[in-house]
């Protein structure tokens, strides 16, 4: 589903990928961790060129982001992606936030785009808040929002950066409640979090990224369990 | 009273002014702002075609001094056209282009103040950089440009004084045009700065905190 070969990305003389490489299968939920300036939110926002990479090759649901004749436009409609600061429109309710591109970009009616954001408001437990505006809800609220917000393009990927490290623990629960039904339900997913519990539970793979390259990679139970690099060890004594 | 004598006697004067300085503000800032937001937006562009033309727009008018402004329109047109042109539209036209520029400062730092997550967001379900701007970016910013452009509102009234040098009688010019026959010099100052003052207490209630308010009734932060 997602393949990426030797992903390069440079900011001006700060190299931040050195070479990453990730293949993603069908249904297949795959966690990146790493410490903070490694590279992890710089390679999953190139999975939907909000980064262009400096060189290496993307390839989703069998198109190619990297060739310069793709429509990226029509690319990213696949490729849902959930910030860590949510990022709602805060001019809009939250409905609004959610059937805006439906109706923009796809084209579907009003009636058609209300119709799947009240379905997907009450997939995430928001069905009442529908009318709420983003500064009207909590952390754990406007996220749900945001994931139904990119599950309402039907994308066939989703891309999660840190999606809980900016709320509160208490709404920690809410929200990774929705990323594993997700999960259930068959969503490929790219998940850049420190939610051990999440990544073991849910997570199919867990890479370990330092420093713009791939140091570790394997089941959960072998990357938490039984480390073999230096480095994932160290990293993970700190977060654990 | 005597002064009340004199302000009833130089009203009517005062007022054909008073009308004239109206027309020529609201004109003014209209046209300026639709300018603004264009040239705003251009000043942003990637496109070298686009944004060196804007960004040289800008540093003119706003580089230069509105006086000479004046005199090079309405002179340089009239040389150009090889007739004279109409001083109220030749003034109307040189104080939009005027304020056009100090709109596009205002309009390009509202779009820049909106968080970069925004146009991320909307890029990332697949708009357009057109329909993020038009859908998400540009509804968030006018709302923040609204209390600057009701500045530029009120400095526009009074740099329409300027036009008189044209000839234009507008309120500062009536009230001069009163004085030299009358001589009563105090008077008539005060009272077209009371004009003026009122104008602009006007604008900033109206135009500043009303739809201010408005625009917050629907939609905060
Ligand atoms: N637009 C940019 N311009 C210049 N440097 C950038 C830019 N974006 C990221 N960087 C740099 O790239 C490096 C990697 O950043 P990135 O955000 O990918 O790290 P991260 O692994 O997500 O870290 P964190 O856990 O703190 O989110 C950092 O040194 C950062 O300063
Ligand atoms: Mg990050």
């Amino acid at each position: 589903m997602i393949v990426a070969k030797n992903v390069h990305k440079s900011f001006g003389h700060l190299e931040v990928l050195r070479g990453i490489d990730l293949h993603v299968k069908e249904q297949e939920v795959v966690v990146i961790i790493g410490p903070s300036g490694s590279g992890k939110s710089t390679f999953l926002r190139c999975l939907n060129l909000l980064e262009e990479p400096t060189s290496g090759e993307i390839i989703i649901d069998g198109m190619c982001l990297t060739d310069k004749t793709s429509d990226i436009n029509k690319i990213r409609q696949n490729v849902g992606m959930v910030f860590q600061r949510f990022n709602l429109f805060p001019h809009k309710t939250a409905l609004e936030n959610i059937t805006l591109a439906p109706i923009k970009v796809k084209g579907l009616t009003e009636n058609e785009a209300i119709a799947i954001a009240r379905d997907l408001l009450g997939k995430v437990g928001l069905q009442d808040k529908e009318s709420s505006y983003p500064d009207q809800l909590s952390g754990g609220q406007q996220q749900r929002v945001a994931i139904a917000r990119a599950l309402a393009m039907k994308p066939k990927v989703m891309l999660f950066d840190e999606p809980t490290s900016a709320l509160d623990p208490e709404m920690v629960g809410e929200v990774l409640a929705v990323m594993k039904d997700l999960a259930r339900d068959g969503m490929t997913m790219v998940v850049v979090t420190h939610e051990m519990g999440f990544a073991r539970e849910v997570g199919d793979r867990v890479l370990f990224i330092d420093e713009g390259k791939v140091i570790e990679e394997g089941t959960p139970e072998q990357i938490f369990g039984n480390p073999q690099n230096e480095r994932t060890r160290s990293f993970l004594n700190k977060i654990l | 009273m005597e002064l009340l004598q004199i302000w009833k006697d130089a009203l009517p004067v005062l007022m054909v002014g008073l009308k004239l300085t109206i027309q020529l503000t609201v004109l003014a800032v209209f046209f300026g702002s639709i300018i603004g937001l264009f040239v705003g937006l251009g000043k942003m562009s990637r496109i070298p075609l686009i944004k060196i033309p804007s960004v040289v727009y800008v540093e003119f008018f706003r580089g230069s001094p509105l006086l000479v402004q004046i005199f090079l329109i309405y002179f340089g047109l009239s040389q150009v056209l090889g007739h004279s042109v109409d001083k109220f539209w030749s003034s109307v036209a040189v104080l939009s282009l005027n304020s056009g520029a100090y709109c596009a400062e205002i309009f390009r730092a509202g779009i820049q103040s909106i968080e970069r997550g925004q146009m991320e967001a909307a890029r990332s379900l697949g708009m357009t950089h057109t329909q993020a701007m038009r859908y998400v970016i540009l509804p968030q910013a006018f709302k923040r440009v609204i209390p600057p452009l009701g500045n530029e509102f009120i400095a526009m009234l009074k740099d329409t004084s300027l036009v008189s040098v044209i000839g234009l009688v507008e309120l500062a010019r009536s009230g001069q045009l009163i004085v030299s026959t009358t001589y009563n010099a105090f008077q008539i100052w005060f009272l077209v700065a009371i004009f003026y003052i009122v104008l602009t207490v006007l604008i900033s209630e109206f135009f500043v905190n009303r739809m201010e308010r408005r625009l917050q009734a629907g939609d905060r932060s």
